[in-house]
């Protein structure tokens, strides 16, 4: 346990001195998330946004009614009553009509919804009326568990990999290998370090940020943090994986590259992956990336629960498990020469 | 004495090349060794395989006796040629980082005396010099107050200065009786600290022994020199004489005939010397070539 803890400290004293690197950890994601913050601020989408609650047969009676004939208005047809609410709350939608009851809902506090509702009523002026009060999910509060994600990535692939591949090549690992220290123990203080690091410095980018922008969280913010945990060691693990035998940090830093570009761009961080072919949906599933985001915004925005996201939960926990096993039986310390 | 280390046989391939081949030797309690040997003779990858870094093609190496297990690192203590330890931690912070690696170690005070740490110990490694990040890298070697310190090279890269303060370090360890195998292509620095070598080249072990014993087996004589540019004047029939580092050296048993003959004919003796045989000398001998070359 010494030796664990010892090599723990070093790496953590390493990180904490190295100012540079240090400030970029926090700098990279504040700057990222605020950028992306700024952009969409002003999101606008001009088209209003109707759920029809009913069934596939109703809604074909209704298609030639005069509220769904205007233009302009995309009608979104639901079979879920607490679903469809949902999307009222969160603003997604701007309407729920079930004409069937002869009711609808609106979100008081959206002014799209407001707009909409003169237009039924002008249509069917004996429609019953139910408020909802749900605030507006904006692109910011969509993308945010995104950039933390990716941030996560990037640290836990370069941040371990790199530092692994540099120690090799330099010798620090051959000098380690020529103590009494185990390769478990050195590596289990390499995942525990960089966790740690992690796990703090996105919790801290998330409370801060959350001050300021005031996050969309529905769920729980301890089931975040299980995810957060869990998806930062399956990364870790496919680091160590990754930088398990070799020596050249370009050789390294292609293979990291490899890695994570295809995470960022098919993991879902910067738009949903509903709407793109099946195929790369499928595709996506192969990520560690995907599944903490995947469970990260059905937490934060449908107020998922951990036994909702249980797939997710154990999707990671076999990629952590598989990647531990492979990245420690080809674990080379560098001393050996092929 | 008793043999601390014994070497059987010892090969290893990488490949096409035979780095190290069938080499055995002993290396005996309280003896300083030493393998001497030109750059790629194969020293290096046979204290390798002897710190257990490297696996042998084939051979054996026992370590009191037995073969080398997992409590090995705990009684030897090992500097590699090159090597870097972690940074942004300072000097006492590497030697606590290492010393938590071991189940018995020497006082941190006292490994600070020993390798003279004292004036740089709250110092950041990666601003040590060469001859401080040494002597830091024998404090690590000796930290487990080990039976056996090994050496690969330790004064490669030195400035003359920190070499002869790295030597007195080395000799001080010797005073407390430590097995020492050194690794080194400096002729001076193996007859200043080694009680016993083994000469190395090609991955071959050409020549063993104490570097007196085999300095007189192979010498009888003095050397005398003289420059190079009075080769064209004297007669290889007369005399036996090698041209090497812009000299030309006679091995003689009578320094006075020696420089009588090259008086008579008329020979000026402006830039002679005279000079015993070292082991660069019977390295030529054995191989043929210089030892740094």
């Amino acid at each position: 346990m010494n030796k664990f803890l010892a090599i723990l400290s070093a790496r953590n004293k390493e990180f904490f001195r190295d100012r540079a690197a240090l400030s970029w950890n926090f700098a990279f994601p504040i700057l990222l998330l605020f950028g992306f913050a700024f952009l969409f601020s002003d999101e606008g989408n001009k088209l209003y946004k109707v759920g029809i609650l009913s069934d596939v047969q109703q809604s074909e009676v209704e298609q030639s009614s005069g509220f769904q004939s205007l233009k302009h208005i995309a009608f979104v047809h639901y079979e879920n009553l607490d679903r469809a609410v949902l999307k009222i709350d969160q603003h997604k939608i701007d309407l729920l009509v079930d004409f069937g009851s002869s009711r609808y809902w609106v979100n008081q506090t959206s002014s799209k919804g407001y707009i909409v509702e003169q237009l039924l009523l002008g249509a069917h002026p004996n429609m019953q009326r139910s408020e909802t009060t749900g605030k507006a999910i904006r692109y910011v509060d969509w993308v945010m568990p995104g950039i933390l994600g990716m941030n996560m990535m990037f640290s836990c692939l370069f941040g371990v990999g790199y530092v692994i591949v540099r120690y090799r090549k330099n010798g620090v690992l051959k000098r380690f290998q020529a103590t009494p220290l185990t390769a478990f123990e050195f590596l289990s203080a390499q995942v525990i370090s960089r966790l740690l690091i992690v796990l703090v410095v996105t919790t801290m980018l998330y409370v801060g940020c959350n001050l300021m922008l005031d996050f969309y969280v529905l769920g729980s913010v301890f089931d975040l943090f299980i995810v957060a945990t869990l998806g930062a060691t399956s990364m870790i693990a496919m680091s160590l994986l990754i930088a398990s035998k070799s020596s050249s940090e370009e050789f390294t830093g292609g293979m990291l590259n490899f890695a994570s570009w295809p995470m960022m761009f098919l993991s879902g961080v910067w738009f949903s992956l509903e709407g793109t072919h099946p195929i790369v949906q499928k595709f996506a599933q192969i990520f560690p990336l995907t599944h903490i985001l995947d469970a990260a915004r059905a937490i934060m925005t449908d107020g998922a629960t951990l036994a909702d996201v249980k797939i997710n939960l154990l999707v990671l926990g076999g990629m952590t498990f598989v990647f531990l096993l492979l990245g420690s039986w080809l674990f080379n310390w560098g001393g050996e020469r092929t | 004495m008793a043999a601390l280390l014994q070497i059987k046989n010892l090969s290893k391939r990488y490949a096409e090349t035979l780095a190290v081949d069938n080499i055995s030797f002993c290396v005996e309690e309280g003896c300083c060794f030493g393998l001497l040997g030109p750059n790629g003779a194969g020293k290096t990858t046979t204290i390798e395989m002897m710190e257990g870094i490297l696996k042998p093609t084939s051979g054996e190496i026992l370590f009191e006796g037995k073969t080398l297990d997992k409590n090995y690192y705990q009684g030897v203590g090992i500097q590699f040629q090159h090597t870097a330890i972690q940074d942004f931690l300072t000097v006492k912070e590497t030697l606590t980082l290492f010393a938590n690696f071991y189940t018995r170690t020497l006082p941190t005070e006292q490994l600070i005396e020993i390798c003279a740490l004292e004036e740089i110990v709250n110092r950041d490694t990666r601003k040590l010099s060469g001859g401080q990040r040494q002597r830091l890298l024998l404090a690590l070697a000796m930290l487990n107050d080990p039976k056996i310190i090994f050496l690969d090279e330790p004064t490669t890269g030195l400035d003359p200065q920190s070499r002869r303060n790295f030597w007195q370090l080395i000799n001080n360890i010797k005073k407390q009786n430590k097995t020492i195998l050194l690794t080194t292509h400096y002729m001076d620095e193996a007859e200043s600290l080694c009680d016993e070598i083994a000469i190395v080249d090609q991955g071959k072990l050409i020549h063993q022994g104490t570097p007196r014993q085999m300095l007189s087996e192979h010498f009888d004589g003095s050397i005398i020199s003289l420059p190079s540019e009075l080769a064209s004047q004297i007669d290889q029939q007369k005399f036996t004489y090698q041209i090497h580092n812009q000299s030309i050296e006679f091995l003689t048993k009578s320094i006075e005939q020696t420089i009588k003959k090259l008086l008579d004919i008329n020979i000026p003796l402006d830039g002679l010397k005279v000079r015993s045989p070292n082991l660069e000398d019977l390295f030529i001998k054995l191989t043929g070539h210089q030892l740094r070359s």
